[in-house]
């Protein structure tokens, strides 16, 4: 056999006690950072529509932005399960013989709905920029200048009214998308959470509850690294404004606004704690019916992973930036921790149930135990081991900045 | 400007549906249907195993992994022979080590001594794939790759199969795998390119002591479905709904 021997997640499996021969941990990294990436394009999403749909006023700034950081988050989305495929090359069949009784089939059809919304949406919202844009270069001399050009006009398909009656249709039609958008999102993400909650072969997924678990945590984690990259790009600027005019230059490129961030901060307060709720209503569930499993899942829970799930996930991710965002007189700098501290704890929710459900065999009497891999000896440790999940973790940020540089998604100018 | 806007989303609207009407004229078949042509409807197979015969000998899985060419030195396997040992304080070790390939000539246990005279009760337990009747695996599946046939036997599509294992999590008997070579989801299938010819299923051939036999459910003539509908026979975590296919005798409560 001339192909490579590789027997999937023999590499960074130990197992202990009895585990059926053929159990490994075959949802590794990747599935980790699916939901957590489904989870930030939804949360981004629902951030910009408490503007746009319920007039949030507040939140207008963050509310253009976070459309356009959900823009760059929403390739990044398909990545993981791309990476995580032992044939990335099929990837279309789910579309072409979609198996609906499959809750993955629909996958593709949600997700490339979302992307229409989300695309038109921002073809709404920047339709007059585009059109000021094309009308500002048109003549502009230059090879820079009129590839541009032909981009903006490109971009405005046609459509070059920028009247105010036009410009009127265009916030109803945003109004529209993005309260569409708003069941849409939670939908693609409830229905990460379903992929794992109606895996009935799996004691710790089989939840009703995890798609709702999934929803909530879904928005904290998206509202909290929208808030997150839009304090940095806005320290950002103010740091490169004040060395440009020297001292005194703060007024310039609007600094970082604590209203705006503590009126996001409270929505993200409010999800995150019906997130919570809702875990320990599992968690507790789960304990006082003390169904067959629950004897090795709660020596997972109490033992083995309980570093990972009390102290870091609840612990440092929940409570720590629940007691920093509560304290009164919030500073810009505090809240930023508290969001990474909230942006880490979603990511082990996640780890917790994706490595966590498959810490224990199906057999109830041995463990598995997941060792990432972290330098690369062959594609699969790539793909499947630190390297690709930081590339995944990076992919949006460099899909926003290029995205920026052709819908500023912050406002410079205060008009 | 404004009546070219909307000519613009006439003429969007009316190449959409000039492009949907050839698409609704195609029939859409789920990929289930058009594999469930498969197989023959007048047999259900079905398996017998008989742990009080189970020697722990590996023979059968042996046979399976050359017949079905299963790298033989991977830690995967189509079927396995699990050891389970009662000791008198209570406690259950089970073992299963390479599948039980080569047999079980180790007295230890994970590494543990465990004396004879500690011993209460000791047997083996083959495993194989349940071909369950309310499938899981089937179910999950989003491609239509794992599907089953008239027969009841399920079978993945290895052109097919994108290699999710969503199958993999599915299965609450742990029988799928990812084959090393081909990069899709593997499994027992009865050895279903022997039966449909007559034969044996390798593992039965190979078994010196006819602890594992195949039989057609919708025969009642048939010794297996005979033995099935007459004596106390159990199957493996019928709790998860699957109606597995793969009968037991002598079962114990110690089995996982
Ligand atoms: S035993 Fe597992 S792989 Fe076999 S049919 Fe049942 S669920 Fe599917
Ligand atoms: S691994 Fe293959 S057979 Fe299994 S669910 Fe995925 S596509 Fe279907």
């Amino acid at each position: 056999m001339s192909e490579p021997m590789v027997v999937h997640g023999l590499d960074w499996t130990i197992k202990e006690l009895f585990v059926y021969p053929n159990e490994f941990i075959y949802w590794a990294i990747q599935i980790v950072m699916y939901p957590y990436m489904t989870g930030l394009v939804a949360g981004a999403f629902v951030l910009s529509s408490l503007y746009h749909v319920f007039g949030q006023q507040d939140l207008k700034e963050m509310a253009r932005f976070s459309l356009v950081f959900s823009l760059a988050l929403l390739p990044v989305a398909a990545m993981p399960l791309l990476l995580h495929l032992q044939q990335p090359l099929r990837a279309i069949n789910p579309l072409l013989t979609p198996h609906f009784t499959s809750a993955i089939a629909a996958f593709g059809f949600v997700f490339s709905a979302y992307a229409m919304i989300v695309l038109s949406e921002i073809w709404f919202v920047y339709r007059k920029y585009f059109v000021e844009q094309a009308n500002a270069l048109r003549g502009m001399p230059g090879l820079v200048n009129s590839g541009k050009h032909l981009l903006y006009n490109l971009l405005t398909l046609g459509a070059h009214d920028s009247g105010d009656s036009a410009v009127a249709k265009d916030k109803k039609a945003v109004k529209i998308l993005a309260a569409t958008g708003i069941p849409v999102a939670c939908f693609l993400h409830g229905y990460a959470g379903f992929i794992f909650g109606s895996v009935k072969a799996n004691a710790l997924w089989m939840s009703p509850l995890m798609p709702v678990i999934f929803i909530m945590s879904a928005v904290v984690s998206g509202i909290a690294l929208c808030m997150l990259t839009y304090i940095c790009i806005l320290k950002w600027s103010q740091f490169r404004t004040a060395r440009n005019k020297g001292a005194g230059g703060q007024a310039a490129a609007g600094g970082v606004q604590i209203e705006t961030i503590n009126k996001a901060a409270r929505y993200l307060l409010g999800f995150l704690l019906a997130a919570i709720s809702l875990e320990l209503l599992d968690l507790i569930f789960r304990g006082y019916t003390a169904m067959k499993s629950w004897d090795i899942l709660r020596s997972i829970m109490y033992g083995k992973d309980f570093i990972n799930i009390f102290v870091l996930q609840y612990g440092l991710g929940n409570l720590v930036p629940l007691i920093l965002l509560l304290l009164p007189r919030a500073t810009v700098n505090r809240t930023a921790i508290a969001l990474i501290l909230v942006l880490y704890g979603i990511f082990m929710m996640r780890w917790n149930v994706v490595i966590g459900g498959q810490a224990f065999s199906l057999s109830f009497s041995g463990y598995m135990h997941y060792q990432l891999p972290i330098i690369p000896h062959n594609l699969e440790t790539f793909k499947e081991g630190l390297c690709g999940a930081l590339t995944v973790a990076a992919m949006p940020f460099i899909l926003f900045y290029g995205l920026n540089k052709i819908i500023p998604a912050i406002k410079q100018t205060g008009h | 400007m404004k009546q070219s806007r909307r000519r613009f989303i006439k003429a969007a609207a009316a190449g959409t549906l000039a492009a949907a009407i050839p698409l609704s004229r195609l029939k859409f078949l789920s990929p289930a249907e058009v594999k469930a042509a498969t197989g023959d409807a007048s047999i259900r197979w079905i398996f017998l195993v008989d742990t009080q015969k189970c020697v722990g000998c590996g023979f059968c899985v042996k046979a399976c992994k050359i017949e079905n060419e299963v790298p033989y030195d991977a830690p995967i396997t189509r079927t396995w022979v699990e050891r389970y040992v009662v000791t008198a304080d209570g406690a259950t070790h089970i073992d299963s080590p390479l599948g039980g390939r080569d047999g079980f000539i180790d007295g230890r246990i994970d590494g543990r001594d465990i004396k004879p005279g500690e011993i209460s009760k000791a047997f083996f337990v083959p495993k194989l794939c349940n071909q369950c009747d309310n499938p899981p695996c089937v179910q999950v599946c989003p491609v239509g790759a794992t599907y089953q046939t008239l027969d009841g036997v399920v079978l993945v599509d290895r052109s097919w199969c994108i290699g999710c294992g969503y199958c993999i999590m599915a299965c609450p008997y742990g029988v799928r795998f990812f084959h090393p070579v081909h990069k899709v989801a593997e499994k027992c299938n009865f050895c279903y390119h022997r039966i449909s010819m007559g034969l044996k299923t390798a593992c039965e051939q190979a078994c010196p002591f006819g602890a594992r036999q195949l039989g057609n459910l919708h025969d009642p003539a048939d010794p297996v479905t005979r033995r099935i509908m007459t004596e106390r026979v159990a199957v493996l975590k019928d709790e998860y709904g699957t109606k597995p296919q793969v009968f037991y005798i002598g079962l114990d409560e110690a089995v996982r």
